[in-house]
């Protein structure tokens, strides 16, 4: 019996091995077929047809800054327990969702609340700055919260389990929170209150070949905060002894454990600030889209997943580049591709693939070996 | 007595590692685990350190019974492992891995004058301070790993293969180094491979052999033990080797 498999286990290791050759020399064929295609559309649509104007291009730039900023702070919470579990957190997605609906519900009760005695004005437009910090606090505590149980419930029975299992449990989880919020919430859309100084739609105008490109508030209040949340998240990582335990525990547990380190702890601090980030951007997400229901964290968790492979899953810094690049190509690449808008989704997933066949290290992947965090 | 060992048994899965292993401690010595590969060595370590838990027995230090203490615990009271192949952190500086020893300490000057003496021990760490650890040779690699190890003021010192991959020279230099820090009043407990080495240093040994202490008794002693030196220390009399 032995003697007949080992032979024909060679020859069908021969054959593999012959197949993957093939496929190393296409690959390069590929990629450049690929990149001429990408080159000659480019070359079509902004040389050629000139369809659109600066001022479409700011716009586009814009709105791609903003998103590329709320997937920024969701990727970071990939990578981080990628970092520290080798795991990828599928629930995440939802940890964003229920951070929205606790930020739609906060702005809800602050503007339900009357202050003032002859002028009748609503807390949240009486206090705006304390109504949108509080609405914040209360969105991150909410998903960091989340985050925690998550990971105490769903991942830390099975952290010994091959790793194909957590996985399985994470969609799992992900499921079940959707259809959670479904029951509890309604499937309903809801919009959410904004106060009067952060107006949707509102903003500063300037003029670029005499067309008026608005700057929203809500997108250049999102913007900057998720810039002051990655500095933050940076610091915290690189300068704390919460951030040194966190990348002791991802370079090498037992290590961390013989340093004091408690791994179990760190893990789970680790899912309160990925939590939190992602509760921040469901809260952002919120006052700058408007819309939340129970399905809101599906595709910008999907997208913010694209964006940590992009930059390369485990690497914060890949991370934050990762989400800021897939922000600004969906948002410019289907104008200068020239193709419908609807498309954009697919463009981020055309990315996920593209990267993950030539790259899968992403793009500051050099790094990843070494480095985990 | 400060560390005592008495009939522990350690299972992964359905295997046995250690059978009824018993040994100790006294404070102020240095007392060193020998034995081929696989024998139980770092076994015993990594349940003294609280990584692992045995079936059966018990661990105390000092008054205390730690055998079901969790690692972070063990490194509070310290009792402090240097863990074999080094582990430095590779892509933490040689200073943040000097910080991480001293995870448990807060003070921040008091960690400061620390790695300043560590720098003065260790010249070649100064230098390489914010150089990433990995990208030390390995007998830096084993000084970092020993000083980050000091780094939490242990009072007793585990350390696994430190002589592990080094050159002769190094490994001299390795155990002049352990000797020091026993006379400074930390007590060791040291496994090794390179038994002639180990036993030169310590005061007393035990043998270990598949998961069981055959052999124990004062250092001297061992070294001219007929059996040690035949499976050990790979000489038929001691003379030839010194």
């Amino acid at each position: 019996m032995h003697a007949l498999s080992l032979p024909t286990l060679a020859v069908k290791g021969a054959r593999f091995k012959k197949v993957a050759h093939v496929f190393d020399l296409l690959r390069p064929i590929l990629g450049a077929i690929v990149l001429a295609f990408i080159a000659y559309r480019l070359y079509q649509v902004l040389i050629v047809q000139q369809e659109y104007g600066a001022d479409t291009w700011t716009r586009l730039l814009i709105s791609g800054l903003i998103i590329g900023g709320v997937y920024a702070l969701i990727a970071i919470g990939y990578t981080l327990v990628y970092g520290i579990l080798f795991m990828i957190n599928f629930a995440h997605g939802e940890v964003m969702m229920l951070g929205a609906y606790a930020g739609l519900f906060a702005f809800q009760a602050f503007n339900a609340i009357q202050v003032g005695g002859q002028a009748q004005t609503s807390f949240l437009n009486a206090y705006p700055v304390l109504a949108i910090l509080l609405a914040f606090v209360i969105g991150m505590f909410i998903s960091a919260a989340i985050g925690y149980f998550l990971e105490k419930i769903a991942y830390r029975p099975l952290r010994k389990a091959p790793r194909l299992v957590p996985l399985i449990s994470a969609i799992g989880a992900s499921i079940f929170l959707q259809n959670a919020a479904q029951l509890l919430f309604s499937p309903q859309l809801r919009e959410v209150t904004n106060p009067d100084i952060l107006r949707r739609g509102a903003g500063w105008t300037i003029s670029i070949n005499n067309a008026n490109v608005i700057i929203p508030y809500t997108g250049v209040f999102t913007f900057v905060l998720s810039v002051l949340l990655l500095i933050a998240l940076y610091i915290i990582v690189r300068k704390t002894r919460l951030g040194r335990s966190m990348r002791a525990v991802a370079l090498d547990k037992k290590t961390a454990a013989l340093m004091g380190v408690d791994v179990d702890r760190t893990i789970s601090q680790t899912f309160i600030i990925s939590g939190a980030l992602a509760g921040a951007a469901g809260v952002m997400w919120g006052l700058h889209n408007g819309m939340v229901y129970f399905y809101v964290g599906f595709i910008p968790g999907i997208k913010a997943f694209t964006a940590a492979v992009l930059g390369g899953i485990g690497n914060l810094p890949g991370a934050m580049l990762g989400g800021l690049v897939l922000g600004i190509v969906e948002s410019v690449g289907p104008a200068a591709l020239g193709i419908d808008f609807q498309l954009k989704d697919v463009l981020a997933f055309v990315i996920l693939i593209i990267v993950l066949t030539f790259r899968p290290s992403g793009l500051l992947g050099e790094v990843l070996a070494e480095e985990k965090v | 007595m400060i560390l005592n060992i008495e009939n522990i048994n350690v299972h992964y899965g359905a295997i046995q590692a250690l059978k009824d292993v018993s040994f100790n401690l006294n404070e102020g010595e240095i007392v060193t685990l020998i034995g081929a590969n696989g024998a139980g060595k770092s076994t015993c370590l990594n349940t003294i350190s609280g990584i692992l838990h045995p079936t059966s027995g018990r661990v105390t230090f000092i008054d205390e019974e730690i055998t079901n203490t969790s690692p972070q615990d063990i490194v509070k009271k310290h009792m402090i492992q240097v863990p074999e192949g080094r582990k430095i952190f590779a892509s933490m500086s040689v200073w943040e891995n000097l910080e991480m020893g001293a995870y448990i300490h807060s003070d921040r000057s008091q960690i400061k004058k620390r790695i300043d003496q560590v720098f003065e021990r260790f010249p070649r760490l100064k230098e390489r301070r914010n150089q990433p650890g990995g990208t030390l040779s390995g007998g830096e690699q084993q000084m970092l790993a020993i000083s980050r190890g000091l780094m939490a003021e242990p009072r007793v010192l585990l350390l696994d293969e430190p002589s592990m991959g080094l050159a002769p020279i190094l490994v001299e230099q390795i155990f002049d180094i352990i000797r020091e820090i026993n006379h400074n009043g930390t007590s060791i407990l040291l496994v090794e491979q390179n038994a002639l080495m180990a036993l030169s240093i310590a005061d007393r040994g035990y043998v270990l052999d598949s998961g069981k202490v055959v052999l124990e008794g004062k250092a001297d002693d061992l070294l001219r033990n007929p059996m040690v030196i035949k499976a050990y220390l790979g000489g038929e009399a001691i003379g030839s080797e010194l």
